[in-house]
């Protein structure tokens, strides 16, 4: 038995839909919420490479660079807010966020 | 079942495993340990799929830094779990019932689609100046084309990242109050004729204009 394309898009599939699981369950804490995020790319960026090793164009490859670039700079603005979050308002709680409530 | 699909299970096994604990973990710490371990064994799975570059990549860029930045950034704030875990596996079954939709519906979708592929193709080989193939190198072959296809793209990326340093220290930066620094650049300006100032006045103050009303005089003298 040998690993076919499916194998790996399965994997990333499954990985994905552990992330929007992660999701739902802790919608009130702002931080597992990111980790999910990041999930979210990761499975995106596996399916990329598989795409890429078994189709045997290296495009893919760049594209998952640039998702790279792009999640890093997310997770650090992401966090920056985060902690300003906690200063101001000592929580992370995504229900304490009501300010712009009409 | 060769080496390399034993090896495939593990790292998908530990990887699942990982997510798993990601996003149902009490102490978000343990959460931040194990997406380092999730990524890891990505990169394991990326290495199976011959991205050597992407993989040494991810466990550098990723688990180095990034990762580091979250277990700071999750060390610093001091979270209340039991409000933030309140109701926590209320909407666990309809979570899990779209969560195994979603992973049923895109298996059964791409295993009957991409079983057939079973051989991946081999990239086009780079050619040297006197036409003779080069050995493949992935690194080599990413290095290539973004350097020469996708070199604005690079750029942009470039000037995203530095526009998130510069927003991330700008976001967080803060003039405290309530410390006693001393004020560098005020302390270098300073030169010696500003240090004292001589006022001259005279010495007797000139007359005042004569009072109008009697009724006022008493007040202003009190």
């Amino acid at each position: 038995m040998t690993l076919t394309l499916g194998h790996f898009l399965t994997l990333g599939a499954m990985l994905f839909a552990l992330a929007v699981v992660g999701i739902f369950l802790n919608r009130k804490n702002l931080i597992v919420l990111l980790m999910a995020i990041e999930l979210m790319l990761l499975a995106v960026n596996t399916n990329f490479v598989a795409f890429s090793h078994y189709l045997g164009d290296m495009h893919g490859q760049v594209f998952v660079f640039f998702i790279l670039t792009v999640a890093a700079a997310e997770a650090a603005i992401g966090l920056a807010i985060l902690v300003l979050l906690f200063r101001n308002k000592t929580s992370i709680n995504a229900e304490d966020l009501n300010t712009l409530k009409g | 079942m060769d080496v390399k699909t034993g090896f495939f299970y593990l790292f998908s096994l530990v990887l699942l495993y990982a997510a798993f604990r990601v996003i149902t973990a009490r102490n978000p710490v343990h959460a931040v340990l194990h997406l380092i371990l999730a990524f890891s064994q990505a990169a394991g799975v990326w290495l199976l799929l011959k991205a050597e570059f992407l993989a040494i990549t991810l466990v550098l860029v990723y688990l180095g830094a990034v990762m580091v930045l979250f277990l700071f950034v999750v060390m610093m704030l001091d979270i209340r779990i039991d409000t933030v875990r309140r109701g926590f596996w209320r909407h666990f079954p309809l979570a899990a019932f779209i969560g195994a939709l979603v992973a049923f519906e895109m298996a059964a979708v791409l295993m009957t689609g991409f079983r057939g592929v079973e051989e991946p193709k081999a990239v086009a080989a780079l050619v040297n100046a006197a036409g003779q193939a080069l050995p493949y190198s992935n690194t080599q072959a990413l290095g290539r084309l973004m350097y020469t296809e996708y070199l604005y793209p690079v750029e942009i990326a470039a000037v995203i990242l530095l526009v998130a340093m510069i927003s991330a220290i700008a976001l967080t930066l803060r003039q405290r109050k309530d410390v006693k620094a001393t004020d560098v650049p005020a302390q270098v300006r300073a030169n010696a004729k500003e240090r004292m100032v001589v006022v001259k006045m005279p010495v007797t103050q000139p007359a005042q204009p004569p009072v109008e009303s009697a009724a006022e005089a008493p007040e202003k003298k009190a």
